[in-house]
């Protein structure tokens, strides 16, 4: 359930406009759950963007982002039918991936 | 003396500025809705709805797929739209949270209990079984205009109960929903505060839930709506497709009859 990944690629004239939802709890560490035990960090720290297998972004998160991050990001050309890859790896090494081709 | 004028020029563009911002301040919120375009972290939550619809559960191990929604065993499109309804079979009127209750406690052989241990999330939760499968039916209604029952005499009675519990003062605070819900053009700090008493407020605001809460990250229904004004209002809680609750439901879906439903909607 954790590793899922929505992705959209759309070229848009000469950029194509890459979407991805993560469905991830984004927990700090910080808050406290109804009990007032301490819910454990659980957050993304890597997220890699490739197009055709070629690392186009790579970002380090931390726990201010929020849950079920989204991203946004346009990459240069692309021609329809491409592979567009989105992963993460959590700070418990957890990893999630989802790969769709440019439309 | 020129120097305090001066001041007064200069201050004066800011505090007309100040007073824009202050008047769009549900812009920031659509701005943010949309930077999302057509996406909504709810289809997360809709996905696992259909799963758990299909999956098998319960004492007699059988899946939801023969629950009567309104429309006839197994059918779910357009079904939201039109509850609260009254069934035959529960002798009493239903919104899709009781009836949910009413099939899996019938069908599933499960526990009224165990389904009221936990019907929404809590702090760190990602989500229940309860929200995703109201998440996924109400998405099937997405587009349909919003008809809830009024042909039969509980049906009307549903409603009556409903509006005199809005306007009901009551509490420590001495507050009714209409305290807060009974004017438009009205706001709590910077949220918009829709008139529930009108079709158009009623119709914004009970065509969009359920709906992911961004602050919460969590799709949020409209039992649980109901049972936060509650808590907000300091009355006792409200529990989940209680007569009470299913009779606000019904105040609000009659308010709005006639919109079209668009929920999975995303709120701040």
């Amino acid at each position: 359930m954790a590793s899922r990944i929505r992705i959209r690629a759309q070229l848009k004239g000469d950029e194509c406009e890459v979407k991805a939802l993560m469905r991830h709890p984004m927990e700090t560490g910080l808050r406290k759950d109804q009990l007032g035990d301490p819910i454990p960090a659980r957050f993304i720290e890597e997220v890699t963007v490739s197009h055709n297998g070629s690392t186009v972004l790579a970002a380090f998160w931390g726990a201010a982002v929020s849950a079920n991050p989204f991203l946004g990001t346009r990459l240069q050309g692309g021609p329809v039918g491409d592979t567009v890859n989105v992963s993460w790896r959590d700070n418990l090494g957890e990893t999630g991936e989802g790969e769709t081709k440019i439309r | 003396m020129r120097r305090f004028s001066n001041t007064i020029l200069t201050g004066l563009p800011m505090l007309l500025w100040a007073l824009s911002a202050l008047a769009d301040t549900d812009g920031v919120f659509d701005e943010y809705r949309a930077m999302f375009g057509d996406e909504n972290p709810a289809i997360f939550v809709i996905d696992e709805g259909e799963e758990l619809w299909l999956t098998a559960a319960g004492p007699k191990a059988v899946t939801l797929e023969n629950c009567d929604l309104g429309l006839g065993p197994g059918v779910v499109e357009g079904a939201y739209a039109q509850l609260p309804r009254y069934f035959q079979d529960a002798q009493r009127v239903q919104d899709l949270e009781s009836r949910l209750e009413y099939c899996m406690i019938h069908l599933q052989g499960r526990s009224a209990a165990d389904i009221h241990a936990r019907p929404y999330s809590l702090r760190g939760d990602l989500g229940t079984e309860m929200e995703a499968l109201v998440a996924w039916i109400a998405e099937q209604s997405r587009g349909l205009p919003i008809a809830p029952g009024q042909a039969h005499v509980q049906e009307r009675n549903a409603y009556a109960l409903g509006e005199s519990l809005f306007y009901y003062r009551a509490g420590p605070h001495d507050f009714s929903c209409a305290t807060c819900h009974g004017q438009s053009g009205k706001r709590i700090r910077l949220q918009a505060l829709p008139d529930l008493t009108g079709h158009d407020g009623a119709a914004e605001a009970y065509s969009s839930w359920p709906a992911y809460r961004i602050s919460q990250g969590l799709v949020r229904t409209m039992g649980w709506r109901m049972r936060d004004c509650f808590r907000q209002q300091r009355m006792p809680e409200l529990i989940m497709g209680s007569e009470a609750s299913v009779a606000l439901q019904t105040y609000l879906a009659v308010n709005a009859a006639g919109a079209a439903m668009a929920a999975p909607g995303l709120k701040r």
